[in-house]
């Protein structure tokens, strides 16, 4: 398939191939997942050492450790002898991951546990094996880059993949608003137990270009604005400050959200049904004032880091970790994020909230759910599949922001956000080398910050 | 002997009554009459469906996440409830516009504990369920579980103050969860 003809950005069409089509997707599988930088999970999942949860990297399963040593290990949840699913609990804590099926076991690092007397490593090591098999050699295949940031477990299997930082860019200003304490300090929230995680026969890229900056699907959570369930009593969150959609055009990331500022506008009142929330949240603003003092700020409401890390920043607080299963099959997970050292009665009006927002049973959520589904379906047919679907909204009407390289204001209502999560798609499928791939980010990051 | 006979009599017809407020509940909920349903509801009840995972045999006691703690699939009372009921009835909350057709399926009914409190006689009541949705032309759900239920007596007529959801599945596979359990 000429994956150049799928993607017309000039026209602002994209073929409905990309969202059913069996041979895309495992291009994608390649191309796409095996190289992008995909969030895993997050460091209070494993707070201790030998603490472990199964996660997914595209189409695999992995194990997300964190090492008798310390250190965060991600490690493909296969067997190195013959195949079999090494770990399947979802969490827990051991020593070391017994194979159920021939009983290699290997230490939470992923090596072939090797320790005389501690665990038995290899069975029959001696007696069958005759000490001829290379423990050292046979170990779990190790993600070569992990990355823990502010919080948040990245992971990418690409040895030649640029850092983290360099593939967010300034986009990370958006991200920290998201991770960052109220008040300012870097990283300052927890993540609330407890993983939702479900599936959805719908294509995964819905998800990403829905949170990546769809103003404009604002008419389908109609319902549950009518019945309102903000915090303050009204609506589906609280008013918040002027919007508009930023994208990032050479990284494919984008968000909801301001523009960077230096000075923070008056508060704005929030959490109103609940006095003691609402008394929080303007100590932590005022806080805020204080540690930022004019240093360059976002505020955001929600984004998307390419290709399947979605995130909400404000109400609610939740991160998005989206597995592709199949063309029309989608795995979400859902952790939601408060401040570290917020009072417990904080805590418990956002955990609320969010469970009132967000996942299958959010009332906001759920009908996103039913339109990524059916669009998904009405998609499949042989002639439905001849039209491509429309992101023209806002076509050319792009203006760089100052003071973040690289990124782009769209307005409030555009499609420019999405424009550029498939541009970035169309440049990873095409199979372009690091190189290619972060020429025109790099250029931008040579400039300086003016604003 | 005839204090026996009494006593067990007693019993069945508790437990026929629970029984036979549980299937009627059942009922209104799969005829969608939704606010007779909110009815049947106490005004403090806690409507609680937890979270599920897979854990080796010895760290079991975290199966499933934490009430008051950790987050759920629903972790609510009667003002949230009462708001998905008014969303159902907007007629534009897509995920039931068009309208699922449910099945309660309501079985092995136990009671499992009896307290007189200040607000009346409450019986603790376990049953399993299935929740069979189906949606459109070929969607379906199948939802299996446990529902741990606390019934208040209130002049005479069972409520509902307290509901448990346990669900068999770890990772849901339903797209939605928009009806009730
Ligand atoms: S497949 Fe794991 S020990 Fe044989
Ligand atoms: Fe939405």
């Amino acid at each position: 398939m000429d994956i150049r003809s799928l993607v017309d950005l000039e026209q602002g069409t994209i073929s409905r191939e990309l969202f059913v089509n069996e041979e895309l997707f495992k291009r994608e599988m390649e191309q796409i997942f095996s190289r992008a930088w995909l969030c895993v999970g997050h460091e209070d999942m494993i707070q201790k050492p030998d603490d472990y949860i199964v996660s997914r990297m595209g189409g695999d399963s992995v194990i997300l450790t964190r090492d008798r040593q310390g250190a965060i290990q991600v490690l493909l949840n296969t067997c190195m002898h013959r195949g079999m699913k090494l770990c399947r609990y979802d969490q827990g804590n051991t020593r070391a991951f017994t194979c159920p099926y021939h009983g290699w076991s290997y230490s939470t690092d992923g090596r072939l546990v090797e320790i005389p007397g501690e665990l038995v490593g290899v069975p029959g090591f001696k007696d069958y094996y005759r000490e001829k098999l290379d423990k050292k050699a046979w170990g779990l295949v190790r993600c070569p880059n992990v990355i823990n940031y502010r919080g948040l477990i990245w992971a990418n299997w690409d040895p030649q993949a640029p850092s983290f930082q360099e593939y967010i860019g300034d986009f990370s200003h958006y991200l920290n608003a998201a991770l960052d304490h109220r008040d300012g300090r870097e990283g300052g929230s927890e993540m609330i137990g407890g993983i939702q995680k479900w599936r959805v026969p719908c294509n995964w890229k819905f998800v990403s270009e829905n949170f990546i900056g769809d103003m404009y699907h604002d008419i389908s959570h109609r319902s549950v604005d009518l019945v309102g369930i903000g915090p303050g009593g009204k609506g589906r969150r609280d008013a918040s400050r002027t919007r508009t959609t930023v994208s990032f055009d050479a990284l494919g990331h984008g968000a909801i959200g301001e523009l960077p500022y230096h000075q923070e506008a008056d508060y704005v009142s929030a959490y109103k049904l609940f006095p003691e929330v609402e008394a929080y949240y303007r100590s932590v603003f005022e806080a805020r004032v204080k540690n930022l003092g004019d240093r360059m700020r976002v505020n955001h409401s929600v984004g998307t880091i390419f290709p399947a890390m979605s995130f909400h920043g404000r109400q609610p607080r939740t991160v998005a970790m989206v597995h592709p299963i199949g063309p029309t099959e989608t795995e979400i997970w859902r952790i939601f994020l408060v401040d570290r050292d917020s009072p417990q009665v904080v805590k418990d009006a956002n955990r609320h909230y969010y469970m009132s927002y967000s996942g299958p049973g959010g009332l906001t959520e759920s009908d996103d759910l039913e339109n990524w589904t059916y669009a998904t379906e009405a998609s499949r047919g042989p002639i439905a599949r001849r039209f491509a679907y429309n992101y023209q909204m806002g076509l050319g009407t792009g203006r760089a922001v100052p003071g973040l390289r690289g990124a782009t204001e769209n307005g409030e209502y555009s499609e420019g956000n999405a424009r550029a999560f498939y541009k970035r798609w169309r440049e990873f499928m095409e199979a372009r080398s690091w190189d290619e791939l972060m020429e025109a980010s790099r250029a931008t990051m040579k400039e300086s910050v003016h604003g | 002997m005839a204090d026996i006979a009494e006593a067990e009599l007693r019993n069945l017809l508790l437990h026929r009554s629970v029984e036979a407020f549980l299937f009627d509940e059942a009922d209104l909920l799969d005829r969608r009459r939704y606010k007779e349903w909110l009815d049947l509801l106490t005004d403090d009840i806690r409507y609680w469906m937890p979270l599920r995972r897979n854990l080796r045999h010895d760290q079991m006691q975290n199966e499933f996440t934490r009430e008051g703690h950790d987050m759920a699939w629903f972790d609510e009372g009667k003002p949230l409830l009462a708001k998905r009921v008014q969303q159902i009835q907007t007629g534009i909350h897509w995920a039931e516009e068009p309208k699922s057709r449910s099945s309660h399926l309501v079985t092995n009914v136990r009671i499992v504990g009896q307290t007189a409190t200040e607000a009346g006689t409450e019986v603790d009541v376990q049953s399993k369920f299935v929740l069979h949705r189906s949606r459109n032309d070929v969607e379906t759900d199948t939802i299996m579980g446990q529902r741990n239920d606390r019934l208040r007596s209130i002049d005479g007529q069972w409520r509902i103050s307290r509901r448990e959801v346990r669900i068999d599945q770890a990772t849901l596979l339903a797209k939605n969860l928009t009806l009730f359990f």
